[in-house]
């Protein structure tokens, strides 16, 4: 009965139809995300004079001679990359560490000041680092603390959104009943926030471990400000210097050898852990 | 008797331990954002900047740096500006969203390869905001491979310029911006369909109801929660935007400061002019006005969170 009436409805097109119609569309959006990594693929193979002529669908032999020309180039790219996996890497592992001790405290214990807390935590969520920047950077010259890791890498200690998530993770999945257990068996505090709390939340680490990981890999505006050493800058700087050198001299295959550089890392790395990562978007729902 | 007071004098000494799991993160706030933020606001009410080599302040100015910034008038420029770019990424990117999350949802549908387009789609999240507005400069450039296919299939005759218009270099930006976000936006909407009772849609079928009455009438009105968080955190996070039309314009804005964000005006205070006092009072503007937005955010957000 219900189907019949389905039938007759106008818009109501056939199932197949409107299969079809959905996947000639994922597929013209999945073109639209994979083209310009596909294209950036090839020319990064190619030949300068070859780019300039035209374009081609096929990748040339050319990838060894630009490698050695971003080799060659004043900035030095491979000293940038190490440069990025040691802050993102440092940020990544302080962040999930102290973002998942921080939510336990709210968890597992009572304490007066607790509500307030917690409140204040979720209230400073949303204020963007760029507002505090400025007294950020006037801090860091004051202190001495210009062209170094540490302001870059410490802040991510004290990060309300992985708090967030870690403090859900822990709503649904970490009983009050383990803690007492541990204590019962004599564990210190500590001792059981290391050997069992930790275990237990892994996926929830692994998550937050690869958003700011990646979070950190991309960011530009602080970094900027504070590095200004050749030698310390991070890739996202060296891009933007690659960028504002004179365009026009440049052999086009080492830009985009450049640019493949920075990119193709992180999506080897996001194919090998995208079910991970596409999971903790939705779990967390809390992203800019 | 006695064994529930130790009991309670115990939990008590224990509970100590809730304070110092929670020095590490409330000392690094206090240093490293709380502190910043208070001198932020305290230098907008000053005059600081540096003159040639040497530092000229900080001396008390009153609301001053308010108002040249107000008589300046730049920053209603840059404020349409941002919001034009951003208007031009999120209206497609939360119209394609609200259709891949019915699609994926509708379990008559049933689409194969979820987790696939789901994996392609939020790929351009995680790249690196910079470098793929530096593939794009290049790509889009006058002899990039946009303009050499456009030309080839003799679609324009001439290469276009996208940074010469305001509607092409505009429309580049908001298109990035697309292209980086409905990924997450699916996802997210996504799981906020997945999450309505399924008997209501099978209620609505026993009725008769079409695929398009269902997602118009059940659908929608429920998810109106998720979409306001989704349109206000997506404003808080267009009012930030900063990577792609910095590296893409080389920080000028071209053409002519079309493309110029409200993040490109406080950081040409901070880095290049080195006006502190300007640049604090763009922050504080800037604060006010995501946490008035943050405000919404949490009103709508509230149930959420009291249910869980």
């Amino acid at each position: 009965m219900a189907r019949a009436k389905n039938q007759n409805f106008s818009k109501g097109l056939n199932i197949h139809t409107r299969r079809t119609i959905s996947y000639v569309v994922l597929s013209i959006l999945s073109f639209f995300c994979l083209i310009w990594f596909y294209i950036l693929f090839i020319n990064a193979t190619r030949s300068n004079s070859d780019l300039t002529t035209g374009f081609s669908l096929l990748p040339s032999n050319y990838a060894f001679k630009n490698w050695a020309g971003m080799r060659k180039s004043t900035s030095d790219f491979v000293r940038g990359m190490i440069n990025s996996i040691f802050t993102s890497g440092c940020s990544a592992v302080l962040c999930v560490y102290f973002s998942t001790m921080t939510a336990y405290a709210i968890h597992a214990y009572d304490f007066k000041l607790k509500k307030a807390l917690y409140t204040f935590i979720l209230a400073v969520m949303m204020i963007p680092t760029q507002v505090t920047t400025l007294g950020f950077v006037t801090m860091l010259n004051q202190i001495g603390l210009v062209d170094s890791y540490i302001p870059i890498i410490i802040p991510s200690i004290a990060a309300p959104v992985s708090f967030f998530y870690m403090k859900q993770y822990m709503d649904s999945t970490l009983p009050l009943e383990i803690i007492e257990a541990a204590r019962i068996d004599g564990s210190g505090e500590v001792r059981t926030f290391n050997s069992i709390i930790l275990p237990i939340m892994k996926p929830a680490i692994a998550v937050q471990a690869i958003f700011t990981f990646v979070g950190s890999w991309n960011n530009y505006f602080t970094p900027a400000l504070i590095l200004t050493e050749e030698k310390k800058k991070t890739l996202p700087i060296l891009i933007a210097d690659l960028r504002s050198a004179d365009f026009k001299k440049f052999d086009m295959g080492v830009v985009y050898m450049t640019i493949a550089f920075s990119i193709f890392p992180v999506i080897v790395i996001y194919l090998i852990l995208s079910k991970n990562i596409v999971g903790g978007v939705a779990a967390g729902s809390v992203k800019g | 008797m006695s064994q529930s007071k130790t009991r309670n004098s115990k939990a008590v000494s224990y509970n100590k331990w809730g304070y110092i799991f929670l020095i590490p993160f409330i000392v690094v706030y206090l240093l490293f954002q709380l502190v910043p933020l208070v001198t932020t606001i305290y230098y907008s009410f000053f005059d600081y900047y540096r003159m040639g080599l040497v530092y000229y302040g900080p001396f008390a100015n009153g609301i001053n740096n308010y108002t040249q910034i107000i008589n300046d008038g730049y920053i209603f420029t840059y404020f349409k500006n941002t919001i034009i770019m951003w208007i031009i990424g999120f209206v497609p990117q939360i119209l394609v969203s609200l259709l891949l999350g019915a699609w994926f949802s509708d379990n008559r549908l049933r689409l194969k390869g979820e987790s696939f387009f789901k994996t392609v789609i939020y790929l351009p999240n995680l790249i690196m905001a910079s470098a793929f507005a530096m593939l794009f400069f290049t790509l889009t450039s006058e002899r990039g491979p946009i303009n050499q296919i456009l030309t080839g299939l003799h679609i324009i005759k001439e290469p276009y310029i996208f940074l010469d218009h305001t509607a092409g270099a505009r429309g580049l930006v908001g298109f990035m911006n697309f292209i980086m976000w409905f990924g997450n936006t699916t996802i997210l909407l996504l799981a906020g369909m997945l999450g309505i009772d399924v008997s209501l849609f099978e209620a609505a079928e026993v009725d008769g109801a079409t695929s398009n009455q269902k997602f118009f009438r059940i659908t929608l009105p429920l998810l109106r929660p998720i979409l306001v968080y989704v349109l206000i955190t997506s404003l808080i996070g267009g009012l930030q935007m900063f990577d792609v039309p910095q590296i893409l314009t080389k920080g000028s804005g071209a053409p002519m400061e079309t493309t110029k964000t409200l993040i490109m005006y406080l950081n040409e205070y901070i880095k290049i002019t080195k006006n502190y006092g300007m640049a604090g009072a763009i922050s504080v503007i800037l604060f006010v006005l995501t946490g008035i937005l943050s405000v919404i955010v949490f009103q709508f957000s509230d149930n959420k969170t009291k249910v869980k």
